[in-house]
């Protein structure tokens, strides 16, 4: 078992012919992903690694029935790709692409929602079933399959919390990114009780940062619904306020959204904080042996 | 991307939001010749990227030119919270009746934009949403074209009872909703829109925030970007996310929240970082080149910090990058370089064969030898 995504996912690759869509696609199939098409308007007939590609998402779900799909289209388009994979009946999209403007996402995300689909980012790293579907830019090689489930508003800080609890012998059941933009389709709420309703998922890594208030929203959710661990960390404690600290959503304004308060929160919520990422592994491996 | 009241001034206009003439002063004898121009009675506003500004005397009100003149020369080079003035605005004096808030920011938690309205605006509105938040009106904006007329009277008559001023609101709040949209904003906001004694509305102040990423198809506002520094600019043109902070260790990482963990763990090991710098994702060679550039221009930076987990990120290309950088402009300062990820053999045998260059395994060892580097201890 897993979280949204496991070894029979049929997955499809829009914007599969350009620079980043082309190496993840290889990525991904090297790691064992079944990719069963690919689209770039235009370039309909020709394959990519292999793969087929279609001039439009309708055109490969009637043809290979796909079931996700995933986005490397440019930031303009981005908006447009997943309206048409919703559009085609794909019920679980994942959005990699940087820098989507924020009103495109307050319309699109409830649109996604109506059409019964879940959206995953914008600006995400995807997420990763280890040892079965790898879906995004996730290094699969650092993961393992376990019984950790991992969500992260990070990429790469993601990566350093799955490489250490790999290393520590801890596997993973789903990884999951979700990104850094303030309007996305996917919440640490929803992977939250993805993961309590999951059976091979004995507890839970949650990593934050700065911003918004979707951490003490998860705490509170954490407090009062979850009966598995969660271990936490919340990047951005040096952060100064007013500044956009990388992701669109990673902004301190009007003194809220500190990593102070969301330490607090999670803390009050009974959540183990680690100070730096080593110790994410280190509280996990607690946690579990507490619970056994 | 902040604009300035001016700017802001001159967007509420061109979609009919009514305010006052005004006219942009770089020089004292500037502002007087412009106050002479309006005739009357100005104010002399400091146009400078932070809030705060009549609170901290970058506002001052001036009966004729030659004392708006004086009053410009008091406000032009003042510092506001960290931001020197460069211009002011000189604007004729409105008489006012009443103040009230109009603003439309992305909300959050409801993931949706919303208007506020409140008949208490003015420079307090801030307490005012603490202490008082009913007296706040709110309303969600679903999507682009969806607000309605009866949605701005609605707003419009809870926060003014004067039937002409309530319409004149209404009429301004359905401009605003417009300008949020169509400029891809993250926050518009008039404080305060004036009711005058005569019972005619004006929006007397500007604050637009837009979106950086609404930026793509909104060339135009290229032109209204000022107050950033070189190493700022050359970040923006390479496509890198940088803040310039205290201390002593540069940072180089890819991905925001790695850098901020980066930050935080320098913080942690008892050194201060000297910047955010996210790389991003698909680096190219270039872009670490740029980074290396911004970085040895600070001379606070005692040693730099590579931290890179590669995942769209490959290792290969910020190796190359950092040879490349090296190659162009020999860097005297200690580098620790933390590599893994995407393609990490190609990139840690290319680093092999450059000079001065500290490997670490893992992000707790490249933060504590770098840290003792800049000490001058050894590694």
């Amino acid at each position: 078992m897993s979280i949204f995504i496991d070894r029979k996912t049929k997955v499809l690759v829009q914007g599969i012919t350009g620079r980043d869509g082309a190496f993840h696609t290889k990525k991904m199939l090297e790691y064992g992903t079944k990719i069963v098409g690919g689209i770039t308007p235009g370039k309909g007939g020709e394959t990519m690694h292999d793969v087929p590609v279609f001039n439009t998402v309708a055109d490969a779900v009637k043809a290979t029935g796909a079931d996700a799909t995933v986005i490397y289209v440019p930031a303009a388009f981005c908006a447009d790709a997943i309206y048409e994979a919703a559009d085609a009946g794909i019920k679980f999209i994942v959005a990699i692409t940087e820098g989507v403007p924020a009103l495109d996402m307050v319309e699109c995300v409830p649109y996604v929602k109506s059409k019964g689909a879940r959206l995953l980012g914008p600006n995400c790293p995807g997420l990763i079933t280890p040892g079965q579907c790898n879906i995004g830019i996730l290094p699969g090689r650092i993961c393992t399959p376990g019984n950790v489930g991992l969500v992260s508003r990070s990429g790469t800080l993601t990566y350093e919390a799955v490489d250490a609890l790999t290393r520590a012998g801890l596997g993973q059941s789903t990884c999951v990114g979700i990104g850094g933009d303030p309007v996305n389709g996917t919440s640490f709420l929803d992977c939250l009780a993805a993961f309590e309703a999951d059976p091979d998922t004995h507890a839970v890594v949650m990593i934050g940062e700065i911003g918004g208030s979707d951490e003490e929203a998860a705490a509170k959710f954490i407090q009062a619904r979850m009966t598995k661990p969660v271990v936490g960390f919340i990047a951005g404690q040096t952060a100064p306020p007013g500044k956009r600290m990388g992701h669109a959503g990673a902004i301190i304004s009007g003194g809220a959204g500190t990593a102070a308060d969301k330490i607090k929160a999670l803390g009050e919520a009974g959540v183990p904080v680690a100070r730096i990422p080593s110790e994410i592994a280190v509280l996990m491996g607690k946690a579990l042996s507490a619970a056994r | 991307m902040n604009l300035h009241e001016f700017q802001g001034k001159e967007i509420f206009s061109r979609f009919g939001i009514p305010v006052p003439e005004g006219r942009v002063a770089r020089t004292a004898t500037e502002a007087g010749a412009h106050a002479a121009a309006l005739g009357g009675a100005v104010v002399v506003k400091a146009q400078v990227h932070s809030g705060g500004r009549g609170k901290a005397g970058g506002v001052k009100l001036a009966k004729d030119a030659a004392e708006a003149e004086a009053k410009a020369r008091a406000i032009l080079g003042m510092d506001i919270k960290g931001h020197r003035v460069d211009q002011v605005l000189i604007t004729p004096a409105t008489d006012i009746a009443r103040e009230i808030y109009l603003g439309i920011v992305l909300d959050r938690v409801a993931r949706k934009p919303v208007i506020m309205a409140s008949a208490a605006g003015g420079i307090d509105i801030e307490e005012v949403a603490v202490t008082a938040p009913e007296k706040i009106v709110k309303f969600h904006l679903d999507a682009k074209g969806t607000f309605r007329p009866w949605m701005a009277r609605w707003v419009a008559f809870q926060i003014e009872k004067d039937p002409k001023a309530a319409a004149q609101v209404a009429a301004i709040l359905e401009k605003l909703v417009k300008v949020y949209w169509e400029c891809d904003c993250s926050l518009a906001e008039i404080n305060p829109l004036v009711v005058t004694p005569e019972g005619k509305v004006l929006a007397i102040d500007a604050k637009v925030v837009l979106d950086d990423n609404g930026l793509v198809r909104h060339k135009e506002f290229e032109a209204l970007r000022d107050g950033e520094s070189d190493a700022e600019r050359l970040a923006r043109e390479k496509g890198l996310s940088f803040i310039p902070l205290e201390g002593s260790i540069g940072c180089v990482v890819n991905g925001a929240g790695l850098a901020m963990a980066t930050m935080d763990l320098v913080k942690h090991f008892g050194a201060e970082p000297a910047n955010f710098l996210d790389i991003g994702g698909s680096s190219n060679p270039d872009k670490v080149v740029a980074a290396m550039t911004i970085i040895t221009a600070d001379p606070n930076v005692k040693a730099i910090l590579f931290n890179i987990f590669g995942g769209i990120t490959r290792c290969d290309d910020v190796a190359k990058g950092i040879v490349s950088a090296l190659e162009t402009k020999p860097v005297s300062l200690p580098i620790v370089v933390r590599l893994t990820g995407t393609n990490e053999e190609e990139g840690r045998a290319i680093l092999a064969q450059a000079k001065g260059i500290t490997p670490a395994a893992t992000m707790d060892e490249a933060a504590q030898k770098v840290i003792a580097m800049a000490k001058g201890g050894a590694a």
